[in-house]
């Protein structure tokens, strides 16, 4: 009788967890995390002070109407940045799926060249969502001065580099027997994603969209501090004008239009499920 | 204008070596089986044969082209014309039926027509006559994951009959089906490839089915040709080489192993699946 032999990645696996977390300590020394200052009486009454201020909330009905006007506008801004940033995130997506690649079937002839133009395509989308929006926004201001272009078009080339790469990656570690498959059978690279891929990984790709959809409106705060209107430009108004009732409300809207889009992503799971 | 193999050669990244040295040529419109151990090479020369993979050593022809001296849209329409039924169907779960079967055709139709076909499908009465050979008719319009194995396996072979390939290859076609289907299945499949006049190469797992429908025979052990024969010359003495390492030769269990001599050539019954 032989013993059963000790899993041999038990030791490999303890050393990288015991390497995480002597990396993570000094981390979390670096950033000046201490939890237990939020319980220093001082600062509690500070918050509980900041937090009473938003009561009651804002709810006359020339605020709501405005309320509602900029919650349309954001809306449409969000809208409007998905959808050019799908112009990007899906041809750029689609190029860098692997499994996508006719080239890699053998390999054949040339593959370097598709190894290449995806590792150059992955360089791209890096470079546009590693500028953070508002810094595209910044210098879009310059060109269409105050206004919902800037911001929609900061929020299309940021959020065009999220989506891509989270695309191509979902693309990616879903079952790619399938089109791999189809390709092997003369099958071009688009008909085998629609055949192949979306059946697998289409409910994953419409929740992220519609989670990125909801960053968007997030995100829109900041589009409103370069006076893009909308929800963003509200806020920056009613902090300013030190109004907690009026962010209250804003919150709320938010905090709605959050669950909306919750709704949304799990309705559309299910269409595709 | 079949295929021809000339010391062809293949090691998988992970070291393995699949296929060594293996020659062969087969002609136009021949029907073969390949019989093997499992790992003793089958999948992957089908694979080359699918020009899937691409060998180390040695030299390809396939349908009169060496895949891997072409160019791209030569090598695309080549394999729009070879059609191979995996041992696993690669079909996705949430598909249906028309549509898995109806892939079957991506190669050669235009990009428009197969979006177009994901709306509304363009050709259901072409998959439909594909599955009703298969006794699966009825199911065109049902999810993939609603079907048993031998269901999936039937689709996916329906797929590759709606492709109508000049190169007809199978990679253990009937693994998840009961003795009596694929004694059918097998059977229409040599009908169909003698119909067309296409070629036909099919791994089997069950000896007796290769000896009774195919031809000609080939034993494969150790990524090696063991033995290529008329399924009539092949004898006992080799089949329990080749399955050495397995201890006995595996049958589906509908006929006896064919004495010294005897050639193995039951009629095929008529299609008529259960």
């Amino acid at each position: 009788m032989s013993a059963v032999p000790r899993d041999p990645a038990a030791l490999p696996r303890l050393g990288w967890t015991l390497a995480a977390l002597v990396l993570l300590w000094p981390l979390l020394r670096l950033a000046d995390f201490e939890p237990v200052r939020l319980l220093d009486e001082g600062n509690l009454r500070a918050m509980g002070h900041f937090i009473r201020g938003f009561l009651p909330m804002e709810t006359s009905h020339d605020f709501m109407a405005l309320l509602g006007k900029a919650m349309v506008e954001t809306l449409a801004m969000a809208t409007a940045g998905i959808a050019l940033s799908l112009l990007l995130a899906v041809p750029l997506g689609l190029a860098m799926t692997r499994g996508l690649s006719v080239s890699r079937i053998g390999p054949g002839r040339r593959a370097w060249i598709g190894t290449l133009v995806r590792a150059l395509v992955r360089a791209l989308l890096a470079v546009l969502r590693g500028v953070p929006e508002l810094v595209w926004a910044l210098l879009f201001v310059r060109v269409f001065g105050l206004g919902a272009s800037a911001g929609v078009l900061a929020l299309g080339i940021t959020y065009g580099g999220m989506l891509g790469k989270v695309y191509g990656e979902i693309l990616e570690s879903t079952d790619g027997r399938t089109a791999r498959g189809l390709l092997e059978a003369g099958s071009g690279r688009v008909a085998a994603l629609f055949y192949g891929l979306l059946p697998h990984a289409g409910g994953e790709l419409v929740s992220y969209t519609v989670y990125r959809w909801e960053c968007a409106v997030r995100a829109s705060v900041v589009m409103g501090f370069v006076g893009a209107g909308g929800l963003g430009q509200l806020m920056d108004q009613s902090m300013k004008m030190l109004n907690g009732g009026e962010a209250a409300s804003i919150l709320l809207t938010f905090l709605l239009l959050v669950l909306a889009a919750d709704g949304l992503s799990e309705f559309l799971r299910r269409r595709l499920a | 204008m079949g295929f021809s193999l000339k010391g062809v050669g293949l090691t998988h990244a992970n070291g393995f070596r699949a296929l060594r040295d293996v020659d062969l040529r087969v002609a136009c419109g021949e029907r073969v089986a390949l019989v093997g151990a499992s790992g003793a090479g089958k999948t992957t020369l089908l694979r080359v044969l699918a020009a899937a993979l691409r060998p180390d050593t040695g030299r390809l022809s396939l349908l009169g082209t060496d895949p891997w001296d072409a160019s791209p849209a030569t090598l695309r329409r080549l394999r729009a014309r070879i059609g191979l039924v995996h041992q696993a169907p690669p079909i996705p779960p949430r598909q249906r039926v028309v549509t898995a079967v109806l892939a079957g055709r991506l190669g050669q139709w235009p990009l428009w027509k197969s979006l177009a076909s994901l709306l509304y499908p363009l050709d259901p009465e072409g998959a439909r006559h594909q599955l009703a050979r298969l006794d699966l008719g009825e199911r065109l319009y049902e999810r993939c994951d609603r079907l048993s194995g031998g269901q999936l396996q039937r689709v996916a072979l329906a797929r590759v009959l709606y492709q109508q390939p000049d190169l007809f290859l199978a990679d253990e076609p009937v693994s998840a089906m009961d003795p009596a289907l694929s004694e059918l299945t097998v059977a229409l499949l040599n009908e169909e490839a003698s119909r067309r006049g296409v070629t036909l190469v099919a791994s089997l797992h069950a000896v007796d089915l290769a000896l009774r429908h195919f031809p000609r025979v080939i034993g494969v052990k150790e990524g090696q040709v063991l033995f290529d024969l008329p399924a009539g010359q092949v004898r006992e003495a080799q089949l329990r080489e080749l399955y050495a390492a397995e201890g006995s030769v595996p049958m589906a269990g509908l006929a006896v192993l064919p004495d010294a001599g005897q050639p193995a050539a039951a009629a095929p019954p008529p299609l008529r699946c259960a």
